[in-house]
């Protein structure tokens, strides 16, 4: 499986990670699967951080903005097909925390690595299930000129 | 009444690949049982085993959630939107 971006939007969101360091960003992928399970991004809705108790370590989105962002998704013909958020100072890989919070299965999670303010690594990891059983697995980014 | 429910990406494969489902419900609860009713394979991935939503499973009525009007006992209308979204968060 891959996930298929978009250069701009690629950089939108590994931006993100760099205005809102040493804070935690987060935003939802939006766009489509494919037959085989693939996905290609249409755009990258960048979301506020409510974790302002620990930003630095921590993230979650209104649910919402998801409420929101599924619906207007959904007029357009798209659907969510992941999220993405950073790791300040902090290598691109899912940590337990984001595992045991990850709830959309099949869905990408991509991390980006920022560090002093600079985004380093990117990085996506499909989310497999069933929910009792999931698991992060490696997944191929794919970046197109637009 | 009829009223729709919008089914997050990872719920689709247990109801039947729909984006969006119409149930026949005067509340919320009603909707919710009737949904699991026409998809039995949904409840499980909404209801824990003692009948109560997952933890980690929103549901809102337009754009309110339920825990902040009646729950289950909030009354719907024909114009009105059910989404479920399960939460989204992490970190390092």
């Amino acid at each position: 499986m891959a996930l298929t971006i978009p250069d701009v939007l690629y950089i939108q969101l590994r931006l993100h990670g760099e205005a809102t360091y040493p804070h935690e960003c987060c935003g939802v992928l939006v766009g489509v699967f494919d037959e085989t399970g693939g996905k290609t991004v249409k755009a990258v809705v960048s979301c506020g951080n409510t974790r302002t108790d620990s930003p630095a370590n921590r993230y979650h989105i209104d649910p919402e903005e998801l409420v929101r962002i599924q619906r207007e998704a959904m007029l357009a013909g798209h659907d969510i097909v992941g999220f993405y958020h950073s790791h300040p100072d902090h290598p691109a890989r899912w940590s337990a925390t984001d595992l045991a919070e990850a709830h959309w299965i099949d869905c990408s999670y991509v991390i980006t690595s920022v560090e002093r303010g600079r985004a380093v690594l990117t990085n996506s990891f499909q989310l497999l299930g069933p929910e009792e059983n999931k698991r992060f697995e490696d997944e191929h980014i794919v970046v197109i000129e637009q | 009444m009829s009223i729709k429910v919008l089914i997050p990406t990872p719920l689709r494969p247990y109801a039947g690949k729909q984006s969006t489902i119409e149930v026949n419900a005067q509340t919320v609860g009603e909707a919710l049982s009737d949904l699991v009713a026409r998809h039995p394979d949904l409840r499980r991935h909404l209801f824990s085993e003692d009948g109560r939503l997952r933890s980690f499973v929103n549901v809102y009525l337009n754009d309110e959630d339920i825990g902040y009007l009646s729950k289950d006992a909030t009354p719907v209308k024909e114009t009105d939107t059910i989404t479920i979204v399960p939460s989204v968060a992490g970190g390092r």
